[in-house]
């Protein structure tokens, strides 16, 4: 089975937020690169590319031929993608170990654990 | 709706198991060339049928699924219930149900649930999201659809079997076995009778015995969880006389394992019960349960003892105010209006 692991950082802290980044200690901070370090390097793992954050998304939308566009991501910037990477796994349960070492799982955020369509 | 739902979700999930254990065996044949073999060939035997019970329970009770889910699919592979009756037992239209299953079963095989009893570091919460589905079919019952009691006690009865190690198993077979034991007595002309006032004759002894029996097979194991507790306290209401200080010290464990104030409540009436109707208060005045109607009865219940008239007739006003059922609204109503002066 593929999944695609979906990263939703909710209130994580990230380099993209210097405040609550800068307020995590040195070993902290290292452990969250080690941790996706390690994801990366897991058998079956694909990771994905990496993304700026929300903030710096536009949404597009067509309504009648014309051209929408506006700041932001198309759901909250709390709610909004920050990474992915796809797992090849024997089952549910491996996806959501593996869900469960993402850091931002633990640290105010969520991971989706999506099946990828087979054919 | 397949014909058989326990078919298609053992096949489905066994397909899948059988396609891990050929992967094994593959991998197992290519790594023979570098080892020395060992006497793995027959391991799996295919012409005996195995037990799958276990298997599918945590299958069917997978946290991927919802609750509702849960339930359904538990009651439909394990219990042998029809969609229709499933449906019937829950209130739901025959049409809700059915799509309810569908959706499950399609869910756990497009999400690639496995069909595996979970390894020992993840048993115990997997085993508690089993406990939990098994209990609320038996509550349902419990309301009044005793049908569903007693399919939850066959459902405990053979997880218990199934697990004889689990304390928490034989514990959660024990309360339902106590609880429901009472089950005739509970209502008299559909009005609630509370325990203490229940006929007696009515109680299932042999069964209480048997939850007991169950219940000293789940402390002999130890390591005891919420059910076991549960268990405990039920058996300790129907033993005669009451033991309230041992009942006190019951809830209070059992509301450390839970962080439930309900459970604190119920330790409040138990401390008024063995005596110290001012500690109860004490301890009932600091709960956050302002919306919870019960809380307000016995509150009302233990200013009455204290000769606080005014004050327990405000209490009873409170819990009238929140109170949703007719019977427990004619009862507080009546213990109102027996409030002297």
């Amino acid at each position: 089975m593929k999944y695609l692991l979906l990263i939703h950082q909710g209130d994580t802290p990230t380099p993209h937020t210097p405040e609550a980044w800068e307020a995590l200690s040195e070993d902290e901070r290292n452990a969250v690169y080690a941790a996706y370090k390690a994801i990366n390097e897991t058998p079956g793992v694909t990771p994905g590319v990496p993304m700026q954050p929300p903030e710096m998304a536009t949404t597009v939308r067509v309504q009648n031929g014309k051209t929408l566009t506006t700041d932001g991501p198309f759901v909250a910037v709390k709610e909004a993608l920050g990474g992915y990477f796809l797992f090849e796994a024997d089952d549910l349960d491996a996806a959501i170990e593996m869900a469960s070492r993402v850091p931002a799982a633990g640290m105010g955020g969520a991971v989706e654990v999506r099946p990828i369509v087979e054919y | 709706m397949p014909a058989n739902p326990r078919a298609w979700l053992v096949t489905t999930a066994r397909n899948r198991a059988i396609d891990r254990i050929r992967r094994e065996r593959t991998l197992a044949t290519k790594t023979r060339l570098l080892e020395v073999p060992e006497a793995t060939e027959d391991d799996v035997d295919e012409t005996t049928i195995p037990d799958e019970r276990l298997e599918l329970i945590f299958t069917c009770c997978h946290p991927a699924l919802s609750l509702d889910a849960q339930v359904a699919l538990t009651l439909r592979t394990l219990g042998g219930l029809s969609a229709e009756e499933i449906a019937r037992a829950f209130l739901v239209p025959d049409e809700t149900m059915a799509k309810r299953l569908v959706r499950a079963k399609r869910k756990i095989r497009v999400s690639g649930i496995p069909f595996r009893v979970p390894p020992a570091l993840e048993l115990p919460g997997r085993l508690g999201a089993v406990l939990a589905v098994v209990y609320l079919i038996f509550n349902e019952g419990y309301g009044g659809r005793g049908d569903l009691s007693e399919e939850a006690i066959r459902l405990g009865r053979a997880l218990a079997e199934l697990m004889p190690d689990e304390p928490e198993v034989h514990g959660l077979l024990a309360l339902m076995l106590v609880n429901d034991a009472r089950r005739d007595a509970r209502v008299a002309d559909g009005a609630i009778v509370l325990l203490k006032d229940q006929d007696r004759s009515l109680w299932d002894l042999d069964q209480i015995a048997a939850g007991r029996k169950t219940l000293d097979r789940a402390l002999v194991l130890g390591d005891r969880g919420s059910y076991v507790v549960q268990a405990a306290i039920a058996a300790l209401h129907v033993h005669e006389p009451q033991d309230w200080h041992q009942l006190a010290l019951l809830y209070d464990e059992l509301a450390r394992l839970t962080g439930s104030s309900v459970v604190e409540l119920n330790r409040a009436a138990a401390i008024a019960e063995a005596g110290d109707v001012e500690a109860a208060l004490a301890l009932v005045n600091e709960l956050d349960l302002d919306d919870y109607h019960y809380l307000h009865a016995t509150r009302a219940e233990l200013l009455r003892r204290l000769d606080r008239v005014d004050d327990a007739r405000a209490a009873y006003d409170r819990a009238l105010a929140l109170v949703h059922s007719d019977a427990e609204r004619r009862f507080l109503e009546q213990r109102r209006a027996e409030l002297q002066g």
